[in-house]
């Protein structure tokens, strides 16, 4: 590891933007700004900019209070106020968040939501999460349902449905708050910056295929999708950021440079890992630094593309401008089926050369969860690359086991090298991993209440018991 | 037929994890039958191409889960690996095709994960419109032809929009009976006791619709020839329990800690929509419509106009209700987000309840039953628990 920390100049502005989105936020009522919440996967931002309103987004907010060390309060507050233990908490650390002032990371509230903008996308829990807000702004909800590829792909209907609610409903409820009419041509000049950056950020993801990969594509990838899958896309700063970030990635990969950490250049790239899931955000620099002690870099991971899968080809189009936002919502990766999830994975793969696979189940979030061990063995079965499978969660420090989970990415590692040496058979073993404990998923009263934190399984692959 | 007899065969059915039932009424009929998962799916499509409509909805305690939690983390529900496991021991072999409705994103999952398991079944997820208006109303409209033809040409029947029509008469006349008992139980429930109207409600899954519909018919008779006594109980309605089950035992012991049920929200696929639909000109649009306007209140289907709790509150006053239960499986996103949102309209209303978790294979009920029973002698010495 070369300890000499490097601010690279991208970092920089994607720090500046954000923070001055904040601050924006934080005057939106002064500068008489209006504001809508909603959601990453299916966001509309472009749409959201020709009305010159600023977006919030929630998920945003709970990942930062994981990130700052508060959600646990948050998730804290929102049980005490009758919020299951069981469900995502994501909505409970943004709910404890608002019952403990909403607070933004400038130290002043965020604005409340003159509109709540309801993308259906890939995920039942947002449209109870808006109802949860629904109750307590009392502001108008846009309700858009963005229908799921059950079947592997999108259809001339669906992407006609989307856009009949575009132009119904999300479109005429935006006019009204906003008072201005819907200027399509403005729309068209954001999808085009949109475009552009889309194009950088894709050259970026695509740099990790190099060895050693010049970036890390799921914990540096993380900062990376920050502005395209906020409040940036389809502004000229946003372009701005990924152009400059691209410049930089060129630089290193020219150089011949693994990806940088919060330590500084990364060390010799010993494995390659595709990634599965969102990280855990409480621990973030713990996680990433299990692996980069290690050598290993992720080099693609679908958590990246739960905002849009970019990747693939999938690029907004200026000529088509509610169709294009219509295939964005259906593009984004939690709205594929598990069979295209399992294929994207198993392409990651091969196209980059991955010695190993990962999923990180979060316990808050089924959409994403819930599959996962039937994938990693399918996967297995397909490339006969071995897979490993670990729990967390998002914000919820409860279930994040540090001493468990190092443990079991070491393991993880130690098998990768046994089978590159072909030294020791890859055995066969299955993976139940209790992160809440079987007696609680029984209905029966678990001594701590469920707060267990959560066992591992012993193993790094999934088989069914034989 | 008498009571006993009534008793007997809905008991039978409960407990008929291996679907036999099906599979003789395929011997019978030369015809073909579609599992559904829960809430709901517009059964009248599947009845309108000749097949049977099988609602699925776990398994209970019935069998063990061997091979179903390899197949999930311990924080997901427990329907999906009991699902599995049923699939995986062939018990649902006698099926001819799944249907998956958007109920939740562990059933959409779910339907991914069958058409991994098994790529030569008929899988179809059945995207139900979180949208409304003239909008939503066209674009179901289009799904449910489309499923309408992937079901006529998998049974060889095709859909018409007469054979659409009578089968939702067939399913309107199901409808009706099951709104009498539940009007009937709500008004006597010492004479229609919620374990056999439960047990009533899981023989939709399994019977063809008119068999269904001639059995309610004769356990209402039958039942009123009854004299039961009338106890001292609590009227209760019971919410959070639509998807994953009960165990059969957690509604006896809720009636047995002096609650009468008089209104729940289990087995609601054949409840979902409110009232006859009537067929018009145009079948498929109907049933389209149906979904957008006469749906029951529920966690699972976007309301834009109506506040969160009112409905469930004017199901307290119409039933005579004294307190409400919430049950509902743990783990289940949408009964436990939506809790909190009822909750807080009962609490307006000054309707006392309490709430428990359950999953369909829990043994003991020790802690319910006490929690139940301090619930409903609360409401009954003191007016309020
Ligand atoms: S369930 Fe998953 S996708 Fe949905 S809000 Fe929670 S973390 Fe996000
Ligand atoms: S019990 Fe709840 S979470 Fe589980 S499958 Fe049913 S609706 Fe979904």
């Amino acid at each position: 590891m070369n300890k000499g920390v490097r601010k690279e100049p991208s970092m920089v502005k994607q720090k500046e933007l954000i923070a001055n989105h904040f601050t924006r936020l934080s005057k939106a009522r002064a500068l008489g700004k209006k504001v809508v919440y909603t959601f990453v996967p299916g966001n509309l931002t472009e749409l959201l900019a020709a009305f010159d309103v600023l977006p919030v987004l929630p998920e945003i907010n709970a990942l930062q209070s994981g990130m700052r060390k508060l959600s646990a309060r948050y998730i804290a507050e929102a049980e005490r106020a009758g919020h299951s233990e069981d469900v995502c908490t994501y909505v409970k650390c943004d709910i404890g968040m608002g019952m403990t002032g909403n607070v933004g990371p400038t130290g002043e509230p965020l604005p409340e939501p003159d509109l709540l903008l309801l993308s259906y996308t890939g995920c039942f829990v947002f449209m109870k999460w808006f109802e949860l807000l629904r109750e307590r702004y009392k502001c108008p909800v846009a309700m858009l349902h963005v229908p799921y590829q059950g079947e592997g792909v999108v259809t001339p209907e669906m992407t006609a449905y989307v856009v009949e609610q575009l132009k119904t409903e999300v479109i005429p409820k935006l006019e009204a708050v906003t008072g201005r009419r819907y200027d399509e041509a403005r729309l068209r000049a954001a999808l085009a910056l949109s475009a552009k950056a889309e194009d950088d950020f894709v050259w970026v993801l695509d740099s990790a295929k190099n060895r050693p990969s010049p970036i890390d594509a799921y914990f540096g990838g993380v900062y990376y999708i920050g502005p395209i899958f906020t409040a940036f896309r389809g502004t000229a700063e946003g372009a701005d950021y990924y152009a400059t970030l691209r410049r930089e990635v060129e630089e290193r990969l020219a150089a011949g440079e693994s990806p940088l950490t919060p330590e500084g250049q990364m060390g010799r790239e010993k494995y390659r890992l595709v990634v599965e899931g969102p990280p855990n955000w409480t621990s973030f620099r713990e996680f990433w630094k299990m692996f980069y002690d290690e050598g290993a870099v992720v080099v693609a991971s679908t958590y990246t593309k739960v905002g849009g899968l970019y990747d693939q080809g999938f690029r907004h189009n200026p000529e088509r401008p509610l169709e294009t936002l219509a295939e964005y919502c259906m593009g984004c990766y939690t709205n594929l089926n598990l069979p295209s999830r399992t294929a994207l994975i198993e392409k990651y793969v091969r196209d980059f050369h991955a010695d190993g696979f990962l999923f990180n189940s979060v316990k808050s979030c089924n959409s994403f969860s819930a599959g996962q061990l039937l994938m990693l063995r399918e996967i297995e079965k397909r490339t006969g690359v071995p897979g490993g499978f670990i729990e967390s969660d998002l914000v919820d420090p409860r279930y994040f086991s540090e001493a468990n989970i190092k443990n079991r990415i070491e393991s993880y590692l130690q098998m990768i090298e046994q089978k590159r040496r072909g030294t020791t058979e890859f055995r066969e073993q299955s993976a139940e991993s209790p992160a809440v404990s079987r007696r609680e998923r029984n209905g029966e009263p678990d001594g701590d209440g469920g707060r267990t934190p959560p066992i591992p399984p012993k193993h790094g692959g999934f088989r069914e018991p034989t | 037929m008498t009571l006993a007899a009534v008793i007997a065969e809905i008991e039978k059915l409960y407990f008929d994890i291996d679907l036999d039932a099906v599979a003789a009424w395929k011997a019978r009929t030369h015809q073909k039958a579609i599992g559904t998962l829960p809430v709901y799916v517009p059964r009248e499509i599947v009845t309108a191409a000749e097949m049977l409509p099988v609602g699925l909805m776990g398994a209970g305690a019935q069998i063990e889960i061997i091979r179903g939690d390899a197949y999930f983390q311990s924080y997901i529900c427990q329907l999906p690996r009991s699902t599995i496991e049923l699939a995986l021991t062939k018990r649902l072999a006698v099926l001819d095709g799944f249907l998956f409705p958007s109920t939740c994103d562990v059933i959409r999952n779910l339907s991914g994960m069958w058409q991994l398991l098994f790529p030569d079944t008929f899988v179809r997820y059945l995207d139900l419109p979180q949208a409304s208006g003239a909008v939503a109303a066209r674009y179901h409209r289009r799904d449910l032809e489309k499923l309408a033809r992937e079901l006529g040409d998998l049974s060889g029947h095709p859909v018409t929009n007469a054979s659409l029509a009578s089968a939702i008469a067939r399913h309107n006349k199901n409808r009706a009976v099951l709104d009498r008992i539940y009007e009937l139980r709500a008004k006597a429930p010492w004479t229609f006791p919620t374990r056999e109207v439960y047990l009533l409600l899981r023989a939709a899954n399994l019977l063809d619709v008119d068999d269904h519909t001639r059995l309610v018919e004769r356990y209402i008779a039958a039942a009123t020839r009854e004299n039961r006594p009338v106890r001292d109980h609590t009227r209760v309605v019971v919410v959070g329990a639509f998807c994953e089950q009960p165990p059969l035992e957690l509604i006896q012991t809720l009636e047995a800690a002096g609650c009468y049920i008089v209104d729940d929200d289990w087995v609601l696929g054949p409840r979902w929509l409110q009232g006859p639909v009537a067929p018009g000109a145009d079948a498929l649009q109907a049933l389209a419509n149906a979904y957008l306007a006469q749906s029951v209140a529920s966690p699972l289907k976007f309301e834009p106009g109506i506040r969160k709790g009112d409905a469930l509150v004017e199901t307290v006053r119409a039933r005579r209700a004294e307190g409400v239960i919430f049950c509902a499986p743990s783990f289940c996103d949408p009964a436990l987000l939506e809790q909190p949102m009822l909750e807080a309209a009962l609490a307006r209303a000054g309707i006392p309840s309490t709430a428990f978790k359950y999953a369909e294979n829990l043994g003991q009920f020790q802690v319910i039953r006490e929690q139940a029973g301090t619930f409903s002698d609360s409401i009954r010495l003191w007016g309020a628990a």
